[in-house]
Order: structure tokens, then C-alpha cells, then sequence
């Protein structure tokens, strides 16, 4: 059976995937005492530099560019410059003034650069600094427009032979996507206009979760388990939904159909919810993806670290421990596949049905 | 809190980044991939309505030469009855003729052999006559010496010639 190949190579992945963060905490619990939560939220969030694993006491990391806009000015320089010291140090080529830049350990800047003025107070400047997220997101971007690529390639070649390899794979999502999402949500007329956001979001979203479950790198990052990510998504939804939306549609937020009149005058409640609820609707996409992103990243690693908690009270248990860790991480990895594809699918099907209703024509 | 926070530089790459990619999906990719779908599907619907109608055909046809093969079936058999009838007529009729042209045939024979024998009769009654002339020439030639003998002679074949 061929299905068992692709099962036995992601459990493949899966275990190396659990493998390196083993070996991250090792060594991190090596140094210093070991806390979960702090690794956790290290590996959720975002950085300026891509920490790859840690070899007997040496980081191994790849050091992304920094980007930052200070007073119309622009300042590039490597992500290095902060491992060896704290504080890096500018000068301003118009006016000669020197500008430190550091990294704060705490307070509301924690972790971002930030210009250190003279008199010690912390100013966050214009930053938009090639992170280990955008890294990952460019990464993931180019991955999805060279796939693409390909199909739009084999589709041209092939014409109207049946689908082959990668196009299979493609064909059996879009058109997935096409009948079952997007025409079941929107009405036949309008159904083109929408389809081509819908695909590009349900494979934006799905290739990101399924790449952020691959543990090595340059996959393995947080992407759709951020928020920044699912709010540009939502407000994606967002603009495409309001700016498409027929004459009904705003007539149906002004003067809600099938509500009684005094819900609408002289107090206009109706049209003040229906108005919230255009808000709160791509924003509901945006927490939901994240919050069930992030939740399956946090869980997995949990369970890793819970074999070094284990571990520092015994070494039996520790080893006990490891294999019960494992067996339950693999057994969340699993669902987080299953929870990539059904993310992908709620968020499209949801943006679909706001389209749906920002589309329709007639009334029931 | 960084957690639940979006970051402006985050946001400014994001955007370009998906931007970029929906664009490419959207302008590039999608028009040619739903065209493609859409003319394939078309193709298929065409294929089986065609393949319907051929069968249709088909069966038609197949109807049609079951039809044929029976009517040629039942043209085989009234044929072959009428050759049986014809042949039948023919071996009566030629019965008939055989039967006349024997009898006639017999009929001339024994009116031949009738002629023949009375030719014959005629020929051995003249021959006989011829042979009792010269018989009776030889015997009168030795016996018609006497008179007497004559004429019981010439008596006796009065009467003969009266008995006949």
C-alpha cells in the first residue's frame, strides 16, 4: 500500500521533529534550570534570529537582517550583532548622532529592538526586520508559488488528460474547494469572483500549518499560530467581503429583513449589531486559527518538556517518561495533521459563507 | 502579551507576501487551472452524453438488424417453400409429360407393332400363299392326272374357300 509510505516517512519527520526540540532542551536545561514555559513560548513567538539546535553550549543559529526605520532613516544590520553584545551602536550619517539599538530581556519591548536614548529611555522604532517568522513565511510563500507553478505547468501540458503526480494532489483539493466549499456557499453567478481568493487562502493556510508541523529547518516555524498571519488572512476576508458585497447586502445591514421594526427605530440596534458582526466575523477567523495553531504547538511541546521535568527528579523516570512523551507527541502531531487540514478548511469555508451572504441575490 | 499582539513589521511582510502569492494564484495559476477543470468536466458530460447516444444507436441498430435478420429469415423460408412448391410442380409436371410421352410412346409402339404384325401377317399370308401355290403346282403338277381327283380336288378347295 502506498499510504503507508507517506505514513512511515512523516512519522520519519515526526520523530526528528521531537528529536531536535530534545535536544534544545537539553541543552538549555544543561545551562541553566529547565523551564517549560519559557522554552514553549520562546518557540511560538518570534525572533531575530533562527535558533537551529545548541551543540555543546554553542548556538547554532542562522542571524536574519534587521531592518529598522528610525526618523526616515533606514539601518540594516545582521541579527549577530547582538549575540556577542548587548547593545549596538550606529551613527547617524546626516547629523553624526550615534543611535544604540538593543534587545531588552524585559519590560513592554521585551525581545524587540528598541533605540536607547540618552536618557536610558527605550524608543521602538519602524521595525520591519526580516524575522525568523517572515523568513519562514517567505520560505513557505516561494515554496507555494513554485508549486503552483508546476501545476499551472503540468495543466498547460496535459490539457485535458486526467491529472498526474503533484497535479492529482492539487486537482483533488481545488476542486474539494470549488464544489464543496465554495459552491455550496455562494451563489452560481458569483462563485468565480471569490474562488481564486479561496483557493490561495486554503492553501496558504494549509502548507503553513502541515510546514509548521516539520520540525527541521527552515520549516518548523509558528506561522499561521500567529496573529499577525490570521489577521491579514481575516482582514483579507475582510475587504474582500465589504468591498464585493451587493446593494442587498448593505440594505440588509441598514434595515435587518424579518426583525421587528422597533428593534430598528428609533433605537437602531439591529444595524448596529449587523455592523459589529462584519467586524467581529473575520475576527473570529483570526483568533480561531491562531489560538488552535498555537494550542497544537504548545501541546506537543509540552509533552517533550515534561520528560525533562521528569527527568531532573529521576533518571528512570525520565527514560519512563521519554517513551510515554513520545508515543502521546506523535499521537498530537497526528491530530495537528488533522487539525492543519481542518483549520484550512473552516477558515475557507467560513470566508466563503461571508461571501456567500455579501453575494446573494433574492430574499427567502 | 507579545502573543496576542500583531507586529507592524510582521504585518508589512505578510502582507506583501501573501499579496504576492494571491496574485500569483489568482492571475497566473487559478485562470488556467479552473479553465482547464471546467473544459475537462465539459469534455467528460460530452463524453458519456455521447457514449449514451452511440449506445442508444447501437441498440438501435442491433434492433434494427434483429429486424432485418428476421425478415431475411422469413424471406428464406417463403423462398424456400415456393422453390419446394415450384419443384414440386416441376417433378409433377414433368411426371405428367414422362407418363404421357411413355404411354404415348407405348401407344405408338403396340399401334407399330400392330402395323408390324399385320405387315407380317400379310407378308406370311402372301408367303404361304406363294408356298401353297408352288405346293400345289408341284402336287397338281403329279396328282391333277387323273380327272377324278381333280375334281374332288377342286371340291374340296370350293369348300375351304367356303369355310373361310
Amino acid at each position: 500500500m502506498k499510504i503507508w509510505k507517506y505514513f512511515i516517512s512523516l512519522s520519519f519527520l515526526m520523530c526528528l521533529f521531537l528529536g531536535t526540540h530534545s535536544v534544545a532542551f537539553a541543552e538549555s536545561e544543561a545551562q541553566e534550570e529547565f523551564k517549560a514555559g519559557e522554552v514553549i513560548i520562546e518557540h511560538i513567538l518570534d525572533s531575530y534570529e533562527w535558533h537551529i539546535f545548541t551543540w555543546k553550549g554553542h548556538h547554532v543559529s542562522v542571524y536574519l537582517p534587521c531592518i529598522v526605520i528610525n526618523e526616515g532613516k533606514c539601518y540594516t544590520f545582521s541579527s549577530r550583532v547582538f549575540h556577542d553584545n548587548e547593545f549596538y551602536t550606529t551613527v547617524n550619517k546626516t547629523n553624526s548622532e550615534e543611535l544604540v539599538f538593543t534587545i531588552p530581556h524585559d519590560g513592554s519591548y521585551k525581545g524587540k529592538i528598541v533605540i536607547l536614548n540618552a536618557d536610558g529611555m527605550q524608543k521602538r522604532p519602524l521595525d520591519i526586520s526580516i524575522t525568523k517568522n517572515v523568513m519562514a513565511l517567505f520560505i513557505s510563500c516561494a515554496l507555494i508559488i513554485v508549486l503552483f507553478y508546476l501545476v499551472t505547468k503540468a495543466y498547460q501540458k496535459r490539457g485535458e488528460k486526467a491529472p498526474k503526480g503533484l497535479q492529482s494532489l492539487f486537482e483533488w483539493l481545488i476542486v474539494y474547494v470549488r464544489d464543496d466549499i465554495a459552491k455550496k456557499a455562494i451563489s452560481e453567478k458569483s462563485v468565480d469572483r471569490y474562488l481564486p481568493y479561496l483557493v490561495t487562502v486554503f492553501f496558504f493556510i494549509f502548507i503553513n500549518n502541515i510546514l509548521g508541523l516539520i520540525p527541521i529547518f527552515p520549516f518548523g516555524a509558528n506561522i499561521t499560530g500567529n496573529i499577525t498571519v490570521t489577521a491579514v488572512l481575516a482582514l483579507f476576508t475582510f475587504f474582500i467581503t465589504n468591498l464585493l458585497g451587493n446593494k442587498e447586502y448593505y440594505k440588509d445591514i441598514v434595515n435587518t429583513p424579518g426583525v421587528p421594526w422597533f428593534l430598528k427605530f428609533p433605537l437602531p440596534l439591529m444595524p448596529i449589531i449587523e455592523t459589529v458582526g462584519c467586524f467581529t466575523k473575520p475576527f473570529v477567523l483570526a483568533i480561531r486559527l491562531f489560538a488552535n495553531i498555537t494550542a497544537g504547538h504548545i501541546v506537543v511541546l509540552g509533552f517533550i518538556s515534561s520528560i525533562f521535568i521528569v527527568a531532573k527528579i529521576s533518571v528512570a523516570g525520565g527514560v519512563g517518561m521519554s517513551a510515554f512523551s513520545l508515543l502521546l507527541a506523535i499521537f498530537v502531531d497526528c491530530i495537528e495533521l488533522l487539525v492543519a487540514y481542518i483549520q484550512a478548511y473552516v477558515f475557507t469555508l467560513l470566508s466563503a459563507l461571508y461571501f456567500g451572504m455579501a453575494s446573494k441575490e433574492h430574499h427567502h | 502579551m507579545e502573543l496576542i499582539s500583531p507586529d507592524f513589521g510582521f504585518f508589512f511582510w505578510m502582507v506583501l507576501a501573501f499579496g504576492i502569492v494571491f496574485f500569483f494564484v489568482a492571475k497566473y495559476a487559478f485562470p488556467v487551472i479552473g479553465r482547464t477543470l471546467k473544459n475537462r468536466e465539459q469534455k467528460i458530460a460530452e463524453s458519456l452524453e455521447q457514449a449514451e447516444r452511440i449506445h442508444e444507436e447501437m441498440q438501435n441498430i442491433q434492433a434494427k438488424n434483429e429486424e432485418l435478420l428476421k425478415k431475411a429469415r422469413e424471406e428464406r423460408e417463403d423462398m424456400l417453400n415456393e422453390a419446394r412448391i415450384s419443384r414440386d410442380k416441376i417433378i409433377d409436371e414433368a411426371r405428367t409429360k414422362a407418363k404421357e410421352e411413355t404411354s404415348r410412346l407405348v401407344e405408338s409402339a403396340k399401334e407399330t407393332i400392330e402395323n408390324e404384325r399385320k405387315a407380317a401377317m400379310t407378308d406370311i399370308k402372301n408367303e404361304i400363299a406363294n408356298i401353297s401355290i408352288k405346293v400345289a403346282e408341284k402336287i397338281l403338277e403329279k396328282e391333277l392326272s387323273a380327272d377324278e381327283a381333280q375334281l374332288n380336288y377342286i371340291n374340296e378347295i370350293i369348300k375351304e374357300a367356303d369355310n373361310q
